[in-house]
């Protein structure tokens, strides 16, 4: 029962928290490029103001543009639910493995995508086309990061996969190097951030996300804009739970889960940094490029499996 | 990469030899003096003013503007055409009803949009223009009235609620997989308005159509019956960020018309406004061109740089965009020697954080990856449009008038003209971030050698009609003004023509197959002024 509680617990606190992560990546650009910036918790602020703003609909939109933003955030939400985060001692866990995760993402996004056509714009529709055709070439990478994972740790389950990785002795494993290299390439593509698509632009006929999400206002807007940064959130979990898991709980004690909770939030800050570094120090892809840097993640995905039946399987 | 040979320009002849040109090829024309101003004039019957431009373009002379000016019962028409070291003025008049002009527009592609225009404010027919949709008439006013006719009244005659444009036909999208996508006039960021209209198949663009003239201001009508002063605060709204520009034109105008001697401390003075609004807007150019492609790092450095400079502007001029200062006989404010020192050090502390980033940026590999190859224009289509400014000199065609027509106090001044081959988005970049230092150096001579002196000559108003011609190099490239003064001195007719008429043009001609999201960078890469080319 606890172990549930917990969950909940855990679950609100990475939604509470995901604003401020992408304020805080926002905040750290700005100071690299000598502004001053808006505080960590502005998109708090955003959330606020769009949620007492009207909801203004286009005549032509149907049901599905009404419940995407409640499908996307909801589903998004349930992503976080069974994501390991600060224990691996988690019930919730149980109910969905990677291959879940990776099914609950698609869902998102094919509402997203839909909702993005919906009202028939043509920014909507390009940002659906383009959003499809990149995650279309992401997922099978991302797949591939996580059946290598799946083999080294013998679990499709992510709590599983954690423990054992934060308990093995510290090996460079080059699966496990090619694989989480995959996995930062596609994390950036999938969340949206430079070089793949700049989530703060102002021009509609280079937007992805932004793109489909242009019709929306109010609290369909504010749905939308929190579940960007859950995801957000999610991924950087996802990479610094997987890449650096030390320090994460492989208990329930209340001084273990302090203790983790106080090294991921460090680890996601320093990851919030490097993002905005690396975000500062290059421009925008060509979008016909985008698909060779995913072709790049999928090669290193592919490496990973490959040095991993050929170097580590006994 | 930088070289100052400029194929068009070679080719054309000097203007000397044009009225012989013309005679032979069987145009007659007579010389004239009415307008008065850098431009040989000449006048022809109306007649011959297709051939005209027939033997101008067989000799690779430039087309430049083309206006027309009501005097009842005839429209006058006059258009400009640039030969290697200046301009022709054309005239010729047709009735104003029923009357009909043979059209340039086979010859010359930019005249294209002038002479739509100029039916839709006139009433006078292009008998051949191979394209009869209207230009700048919105629905404000109905199709049988013709606003810069005498008799239009300066108020108009607006409905209430001014009817939907949905009428206009674009070059329809047909065939299987390919769609339009209407951009604008409404943008989501802050910017002017404009419709843009692409066929696309999938991401690339097949085609590309304007429609402009959503900030028709009424310019030229509006300056009708001003005084020279109402004239200057007009000329300098044309397009805010050629403020300078545009006032300078419209003062060599009037300043040609009544044969005014400016003093040459306010010569130097304008030349130093004039250099200061091309760095201004190179660098704010600069920058967003790298903010457009995700690189907020320029955008942020070179807003800093702009701004520092905008305030020098303040301090020294009073106006961050220097407006009004340029005025009819010199200029309103004197440059004290301690404000000659604060301009020379600011030019000290640009050039060296210019060495700092522009080789930065021109070598950065993700953003030339970006700028590289995207919106080609050809030296051969750049030619043909009639681009000009910076959009001109990346793509090989050098025209400069600060070099090769050069007015007061260019002459004898030397105005190095960088230019690039290729004519991509990085060659436009590049090109502006070139005419930075050399803007830098014109700037240092002019403050090192500013002549002592007035610099306010006093306007005495004619005492006869009079009519002159300003041209001007403004940072966006060659600008145009045409004033006629009455004989008690008050405006009879006044045209500005922007650069913007040109490099409109060249937007639609090299966007062909560049995909959907690299539109915004091209066309910030030619940045158009919305406004200068409504007016």
């Amino acid at each position: 029962m606890t172990g549930w509680l917990f969950a909940l617990v855990q679950t609100l606190c990475v939604v509470l928290f995901a604003p401020f992560l992408a304020g805080w990546v926002k905040w750290i650009k700005c100071k690299l490029q000598n502004r001053q910036g808006p505080a960590p918790w502005q998109p708090y602020r955003d959330l606020w103001r769009l949620s007492k703003k009207q909801v203004v609909l286009a005549d032509v939109a149907s049901p599905i543009f009404r419940a995407a933003p409640y499908i996307v955030f909801g589903a998004t939400v349930v992503a976080a639910s069974v994501l390991p985060i600060v224990s691996t001692q988690l019930p919730t866990a149980a109910l969905a493995d990677v291959i879940v995760l990776v099914g609950i993402f698609a869902l998102t996004r094919f509402f997203l995508a839909l909702a993005g056509m919906d009202v028939g714009t043509s920014f909507g529709g390009m940002g659906s086309s383009r959003e499809v055709t990149l995650s279309s070439l992401a997922e099978p990478a991302l797949l591939m990061t996580f059946f290598t994972l799946a083999m080294t740790v013998s679990s499709t389950n992510l709590s599983s996969a954690v423990a054992y990785l934060s308990q093995a002795h510290f090996t460079l494993a080059p699966s496990l190097i090619f694989s989480f290299m995959a996995l930062l390439l596609v994390a950036v593509a999938e969340t949206g951030r430079i070089p793949i698509d700049n989530p703060a632009t102002h021009l509609e006929l280079t937007m992805i996300h932004e793109a489909m999400i242009l019709e929306y206002s109010g609290r369909h807007l504010l749905l939308m804009e929190w579940a960007a940064m859950l995801k957000l959130t999610l991924y950087s979990i996802l990479i610094v739970n997987l890449i650096v898991p030390w320090g994460i709980s492989l208990t329930l004690e209340p001084q273990a889960i302090a203790l983790a909770t106080v090294s991921v939030l460090g680890k996601l800050l320093v990851l919030g940094v490097l993002l905005a570094v690396s975000e500062t120090s290059q421009a925008k892809m060509r979008l016909f490029r985008a698909p060779q840097y995913l072709g790049m993640a999928f090669i290193l995905s592919l490496l990973g499996m490959m040095s991993h039946i050929i170097l580590e399987v006994r | 990469m930088t070289k100052s040979v400029h194929q068009g320009q070679l080719e054309s002849p000097v203007v000397d030899s044009i009225p012989a040109l013309l005679n032979e090829a069987g145009v007659p024309t007579t010389e004239m003096s009415t307008v008065k101003g850098a431009a040989r004039v000449l006048s022809v019957d109306s007649r011959f003013w297709a051939k005209a431009a027939a033997v101008m373009a067989e000799n690779y002379v430039r087309w430049a503007a083309v206006w027309g000016e009501h005097a009842s019962p005839d429209v006058l028409v006059k258009a400009v055409f640039a030969a290697r070291d200046g301009h022709v003025l054309l005239c010729t008049s047709v009735q104003e009803t029923g009357g009909a002009l043979p059209s340039q527009t086979p010859f010359f592609p930019a005249a294209n949009r002038p002479e739509r225009t100029l039916q839709d404010m006139f009433g006078i027919r292009f008998a051949d223009h191979p394209d009869q949709r209207r230009w700048l008439r919105h629905l404000a006013w109905s199709e049988d009235q013709f606003p810069l006719r005498k008799e239009f009244p300066l108020a108009g005659t607006p409905q209430r609620d001014t009817p939907p444009d949905c009428e206009y036909t674009f070059i329809p999208a047909e065939g299987e997989g390919l769609y339009e996508i209407p951009v604008g006039p409404v943008h989501a960021g802050i910017i002017e308005p404009g419709h843009f209209r692409f066929s696309a198949m999938g991401e690339d663009i097949l085609n590309l159509e304007q429609h402009l003239g959503y900030v028709h201001k009424g310019i030229e009508k509006c300056a009708e019956g001003r005084d020279v002063q109402g004239l200057l605060r007009l000329a300098a709204r044309v397009s805010g960020d050629s403020t300078v520009t545009h006032s300078w034109a419209a003062c060599q105008a009037c300043e040609n018309a009544v044969g005014l001697t400016v003093p040459d401390r306010a010569l130097a003075i304008r030349a130093i406004l004039s250099e200061r609004e091309r760095i201004a807007n190179h660098m704010g150019d600069i920058g967003a061109c790298c903010n457009d492609v995700g690189f907020a790092f320029a955008l942020v450095q070179f807003g800093r740089l702009r701004e520092l400079w905008q305030r020098d502007s303040a301090t020294v001029f009073g106006h961050r965009f220097m407006m009004d200062v340029v005025t009819v006989g010199g200029v309103t404010r004197d440059i004290s020697p301690e404000h000659v020192a604060l301009l020379q050090k600011a030019i000290v502390q640009l050039r060296k954080e210019l060495n700092e980033l522009i080789p930065m940026l021109c070598e950065y590999p993700s953003l030339q990856d970006r700028f590289r190859t995207t919106g080609i224009l050809s030296p051969h289509v750049a030619r043909t449009i009639g681009a000009l400014g910076y959009v001109a000199r990346a793509s090989h065609e050098g025209w400069d008038m600060r070099r090769d027509a050069a007015y007061a106090p260019y002459q004898g001044v030397t105005v190095t003209v960088p230019t690039c081959k290729d004519g991509d988005t990085a060659c436009r970049v590049r090109v502006r971030a070139d005419e930075l230092f050399v803007s830098l150096d014109l700037l240092d001579h002019f403050l090192s050698t500013l002549p002592a002196g007035k610099i306010n000559a006093p306007f005495q108003p004619p005492q006869t009609a009079c009519c002159g011609l300003g041209l001007v190099e403004g940072w966006r490239g060659e600008t145009i003004a045409y004033v006629h003064l009455d004989k008690n001195g008050t405006v009879a007719r006044y045209f500005p023509r922007d650069a913007s008429w040109l490099n409109w043009p060249a937007l639609e001609a090299l966007i062909g197959g560049v995909i959907v999201p690299d539109f915004p960078l091209c066309n910030k890469s030619v940045n158009g002024s919305y406004s200068g080319h409504d007016v």
